[in-house]
């Protein structure tokens, strides 16, 4: 570790706390602007006027809105994530039951999509121009502009309505083997891979191909090394930085922006929590779920950082 | 079962047919069935084979074991199993899973008999119930007059923020009178306390429960697990006081949100029984082998609201032109794709025994319609607020703005997103749509949308005939009588309020061909919530 990781560090960690601040001073004005509030909700057609009262002082809804926003904001700087204005069970316990699932689906995912995206996009790189690198290229702008419930849902059809191969249905609760875990994923992690894994080949190609034309490469070659060393050993370490930052784009994605493959397969992520949180007006889960995508975001993009500087002899040794 | 049901519905009428399937699961014999259709002026060897054919749909008999998975149309963290706060088809269907009530309503949304055995009143006032005996909780504890006192008594206090507190201020005590004996006094008579005691809200949980996410209940399943927004999973209840029932050991109990994704997990097999099927999947789910659909023609409707205290709808005339701009017949076709029936601005449905069948049907009829609207001196543009929170009321909307422009009215079709319709647009636009669910009596439906001090008169039409017949009728114990009020009080809704009623709709289920036992409970789908201890699995 050297003194430009630890200064990265420092500040990243800084400017993360800041920004958690700021996302969640907007995310509770946002919430607090939308039509109707979390005892309206819940009430739907039967709120009477009595009724919602006598809610609204059960859920704490009675006290004014920047004085709610403190009393959030002192309890989670101390831990304590509230209690769901809806369900009066300890956010904490609601998010600690739905985050596993989506950290699972995630890490499945990105074992499969990050070699893939990486690979291929070397390899076009590396061959650029080639057929390869054109049927690759072509594919991954045609896959990355077919909406992903498009492709779940044909997905579906085929592989489970017609075909009966896999279910229809991800039930994380019911996997006791491999087996079952692989056919539950299957269908989730393949339509979530088509639109991640096209993006990460992309910057990957982009950014070898933007190394391979520099000046020293050419000074690489003429030395007289392998085309698996120059690549390897010479410009792949340069290229780290960018591609780092695209997978973690990419991953982060994974988190909390998986919605529509949550619906479509009944997967019990937290993306799915968070938009009940929102249509039920559920102040702390929201705030909950926000303050972990933007952890996990901030995250990733710092993890890239770091990486691209160990990577990097140049930055390294600096 | 439901097949035969149908089949024997276009041979009868709805409401024979349904009393003499219900008649047949009460044990009835071909003999008694010959008799009450004999009875009901019908051809001897008609009436015969009829009955027949009943009787061997009764002839099925239920299989024990096996498990399934059911899905129902909503999941969110917000499920819960308290019987106070239910408020969705899940939510309902969980409860009847877990819990009893005092009484039960059947496929003619009549009360019999559940955890109360019998009652007696004189004045409809003063209600005394007998306790079921030897009735005992999941956790073995046994009913006792006290669970019910308290499982009643906490609606009324607005800290529990019942769904039900509205029918329970009624309750004025409910008092334990003996060891198997529960008095209820009411503050006004009410002929109908056993149908509200028969309704979910009222089931009996355990004296001094605070915490409901154990589920100890009396009803024919255990609660195994239950994660709110995921799933929950129920085994059978071993002790549970029904004789041979439930059917099941186990089920599974979902929340799908997304209509296609139901329908694929039912088709690629995942599941057994779905709930709200989309009129457009039918066809599809129909033609799968194995597969079938369930329908229950219900008491749900959408309405056209025109205020009668701003906006064109304070000239009477102006709601009447409107009505006649309802081409009934062709929305029933293209909106609901024939699952719902014709309904003609009244509020009480086919399948309700207070029904109204003597109502002149309102035709489609432009120029009556143009009649009204002249002379009502309504001109310009108006506004219609529609949702897809209320079921198909943005098309019926769009089909009312044609026929409106033929007779030279211009509607303005004002589309709100379901999210915060029903806070900010239902009961304060002038002219818009609600949405109404089944209830589970002409009373309840009549007293909470239509009497004037109503909280949802979504009109605020007022009418003091109609709130003194409305209060008459809840004190008349005589059936024939009450029944008239009830034509009178329908007459005067079709005639005067400001409401249209288009289409009393269904509710649509998809089922393996499995599944068996599944006949309508005009309460919703899912056999009126209630499919689970009811259904079986064939071998």
């Amino acid at each position: 570790m050297n003194a430009l990781i630890l200064k990265l560090l420092a500040r990243r960690v800084a400017l993360s706390l800041l920004s958690l601040l700021a996302v969640s001073v907007l995310v509770f004005a946002i919430t607090a602007v939308l039509p109707g509030d979390a005892a309206q909700e819940q009430l739907g057609q039967e709120a009477t006027p009595e009724a919602l009262a006598a809610l609204r002082a059960q859920m704490g809804l009675d006290v004014p809105g920047p004085e709610r926003y403190v009393k959030w904001l002192w309890g989670a700087v101390r831990g304590d994530l509230g209690t769901s204005a809806t369900t009066r069970m300890p956010v904490g316990e609601l998010v600690g039951s739905r985050l596993p699932n989506s950290l699972l689906l995630a890490a499945v995912t990105a074992l499969f999509s990050v070699p893939i995206a990486l690979s291929l996009g070397i390899v076009c790189a590396v061959w650029r121009g080639s057929w390869l690198d054109r049927v690759a290229s072509t594919g991954a702008v045609a896959v990355v502009s077919v909406p992903e419930f498009l492709v779940a849902t044909l997905a579906v059809l085929v592989f489970a309505v017609k075909l009966h191969w896999l279910p229809a249905l991800s039930y994380v609760s019911d996997i006791e083997s491999l087996g079952q875990m692989l056919r539950a994923f299957a269908m989730p992690v393949l339509s979530l891979c088509c639109v991640i894994i096209a993006q990460m080949m992309r910057m990957t190609r982009a950014a070898v191909i933007d190394q391979l034309d520099a000046p020293y490469i050419e000074m690489v070659r003429l030395k007289g090394a392998s085309a698996a060393r120059l690549v390897l050993l010479h410009a792949l370490p340069n290229a780290v930085g960018p591609i780092a930052n695209a997978v973690a784009l990419s991953l982060s994605y994974l988190l909390g922006g998986v919605i529509i493959v949550e619906t479509i397969f009944n997967y019990p992520g937290i993306a799915k929590l968070m938009v009940d949180g929102v249509s039920q007006r559920d102040m702390p889960l929201v705030q909950a779920c926000a303050m972990i995508f933007c952890s996990g975001y901030l995250l990733l993009v710092t993890l890239a950082d770091v990486c691209g500087i160990v990577a990097n002899p140049r930055l390294r040794h600096r | 079962m439901s097949d035969s049901h149908n089949q024997f519905k276009q041979l009868v009428g709805p409401g024979e047919s349904l009393r003499v399937m219900d008649s047949l699961r009460r044990g009835a014999s071909r003999r008694d069935v010959l008799s009450m259709l004999l009875a009901g002026g019908m051809q001897a060897t008609l009436a015969g084979s009829l009955a027949g054919m009943a009787v061997t749909a009764h002839a099925q008999t239920p299989r024990r074991g096996g498990r399934i998975r059911v899905a129902a149309a909503t999941a969110a963290a917000s499920d819960t199993l308290d019987p106070a706060k239910q408020s969705n088809q899940t939510d309902y269907s969980r409860g009847n899973m877990l819990y009893n009530g005092l009484f039960v309503l059947d496929g003619s949304l009549t009360p019999q008999p559940a955890l109360a055995e019998s009652y007696a009143t004189k004045d409809a006032k003063t209600w005394v119930f007998t306790l079921r005996k030897g009735v005992s909780f999941h956790d073995g504890k046994a009913l006792a007059p006290a669970d019910v006192v308290f499982s009643v008594m906490r609606h009324k206090d607005p800290a529990t923020a019942s769904k039900a507190k509205a029918l329970a201020d009624q309750i004025e005590s409910v008092k334990a009178t003996g060891p198997n004996e529960v008095t209820v006094v009411l503050t006004a008579p009410n002929a109908d306390l056993p149908v509200i005691l028969g309704t979910f809200h009222f089931h009996i949980v355990k004296d001094g429960t605070t915490d409901f996410n154990a589920g100890i209940g009396t009803g024919p399943f255990k609660l195994k697990e239950f994660k709110p927004g995921v799933r929950s999973v129920v085994v059978r209840n071993e002790a549970y006081w029904k004789p041979g029932k439930p059917y099941l050991d186990e089920i599974e109990f979902v929340g799908i949100g997304d209509e296609s994704a139901r329908v694929n997990a039912l088709l690629s097999g995942g599941l057994d029984l779905i709930a709200s099927v989309d009129p457009r999947s039918v066809a599809r789910v129909k033609s799968t082998p194995g597969y079938g659909i369930f329908t229950t023609q219900s008491g749900q409707y959408s309405d056209l609201i025109m205020r009668r205290d701003l906006g064109p709808g304070t000239n009477p005339d102006f709601a009447l032109a409107m009505k006649h701009l309802f081409d009934r017949e062709l929305m029933r076709k293209t909106i609901a794709l024939d699952h719902a029936v014709i309904a003609n601005d009244q509020p009480i449905d086919p399948t309700n025994r207070f029904y109204f069948a003597g109502l002149p049907q309102r035709p489609f009829d432009l120029d009556k319609a143009k009649f009204h609207l002249q002379k009502s001196g309504v001109t310009g543009k108006v506004p219609v607020v529609a949702s897809p929170a209320a079921m198909y009321s943005v098309e019926t909307s769009l089909l009312l703005q044609q026929s409106a422009q033929r007779i030279g009215l211009e509607l303005e079709v004002k589309r709100m997103p379901a999210d915060g319709y029903w806070s900010n647009h239902w009961l304060n636009s002038p002219v818009g749509f609600g949405n109404v669910n089944p209830r589970p009596s002409a009373d309840v439906l009549l007293t909470q949308f239509f009497q004037s001090d109503a909280a949802w008169n979504e009109s605020r039409w007022k009418n003091p005939k109609f709130d003194q017949l409305l209060l008459a009728s809840r004190a008349e114990t005589d059936f024939g009588k009450r029944k008239q009020m009830y034509a009178d009080m329908q007459t005067l809704i079709h005639q005067e309020a400001g409401i249209g009623i288009p289409l009393f709709l269904a509710s649509i289920d998809g089922h393996s061909s499995k599944l068996k036992g599944l006949s309508p409970i005009p309460l919703g789908g899912l056999m009126g919530y209630s499919f689970a201890e009811n259904v079986w699995l064939d071998a």
